[in-house]
């Protein structure tokens, strides 16, 4: 059985289906890192003692992941727009380029920053500051890592789709910018919330 | 939006987006380290941030056209949101946890 309106709009919603379902799923999503956000104000507010927290992680790493994200989602919407233009090669070298830029920010999260903050005895336990850091960037990250799978599908396997469906194809992948989107604008503001404050 | 140059019209602007938060993103960091009182700093860190978020929302997300299915859904999670970050505020002017003056007047009476 096929998903009914993947191409044409409904007309009460004036949306395709799984563009209102990915919007509704990001109106969680907002709600879930909400809670998260909200927990840090308590937790900082509450504390005796919370320490400077650029001194305790890289703003430079920070900074530098910041970028990464960007340019993946600058990629991802150029890799929407190449198959607008009914440009299948420049999709797939867009694409591409999101998905290893995403790899290339978990290769920095993990091995230049949770594994050295590990070695120094940098963990949840240590302090409430490293709790809510490992948490909240940790929980990014797993979303990072959905992104990656979903992408990677659309760039191999799932992209014989654009033969046969070529607008459903197009929709598929605008629904999944949405998302990678999400990812990067939650980054926005757990940079200055984690790295700078 | 369906031409091709539209659509190429389109790509210029994302370009022009995507430098944009690059640049917004060392302005960040170059205002952290401004010698400001802890409330003014997390106002400017946050106002920028708001900045680059809105680009993403309106640009790459496409808000800036979107259909008001999806403005409705948006309103109402920004209501929920906003519940969610007054959570922490109610917690701090419930004034539980804290001692009661009164009791305090009593303990010097004993005294």
């Amino acid at each position: 059985m096929e998903i009914p309106y993947t191409v044409e709009e409904r007309e009460d919603t004036g949306l395709t289906n799984p563009k209102l379902g990915i919007w509704l799923f990001l109106a969680s999503e907002v709600m879930l890192f909400g809670a998260l956000f909200s927990s840090y104000i308590v937790l900082r507010m509450g504390a005796l003692n919370w320490p400077v927290q650029s001194h305790e992680v890289s703003v430079p790493i920070g900074m530098f992941n910041t970028f990464v994200l960007i340019g993946s989602s600058v990629t991802m919407v150029m890799a929407w727009m190449s198959l607008k233009m009914d440009d299948f090669k420049k999709y797939k070298i867009y694409m591409g380029l999101t998905i290893l830029l995403a790899l290339l920010f978990l290769v920095v999260k993990i091995g230049w920053e949770y594994i050295p903050k590990i070695q120094h005895h940098h963990v949840p336990a240590t302090n409430t500051f490293f709790a809510i850091y490992f948490t909240m960037t940790g929980l990014h990250a797993l979303h990072v890592i959905g992104g990656i799978i979903v992408n990677a599908y659309f760039w191999g396997p799932g992209s014989s789709m654009w033969k046969e469906k070529p607008q459903q194809f197009i929709n598929r992948i605008e629904v999944a910018g949405l998302y990678w989107h999400f990812v990067d604008l939650v980054w926005i503001f757990l940079f200055p919330t984690i790295y700078l404050m | 939006m369906n031409s091709f140059e539209e659509i190429k019209k389109q790509q210029k602007i994302y370009w022009v987006i995507g430098a944009s938060l690059f640049v917004l993103t060392f302005v960040t960091v170059w205002a952290s380290n401004w010698e400001l009182a802890a409330g003014m700093a997390l106002f400017v860190a946050l106002l920028i941030a708001s900045i680059k978020g809105g680009l993403v929302a309106n640009y790459f997300m496409h808000l800036n056209h979107e259909k008001q299915l999806v403005y409705f859904v948006l309103i109402l999670t920004v209501l929920c949101f906003i519940i969610l970050m007054a959570v922490p505020l109610i917690t701090i002017k419930d004034g539980v946890g804290e001692k009661s003056p009164l009791i305090h007047q009593e303990s010097n009476d004993v005294h």
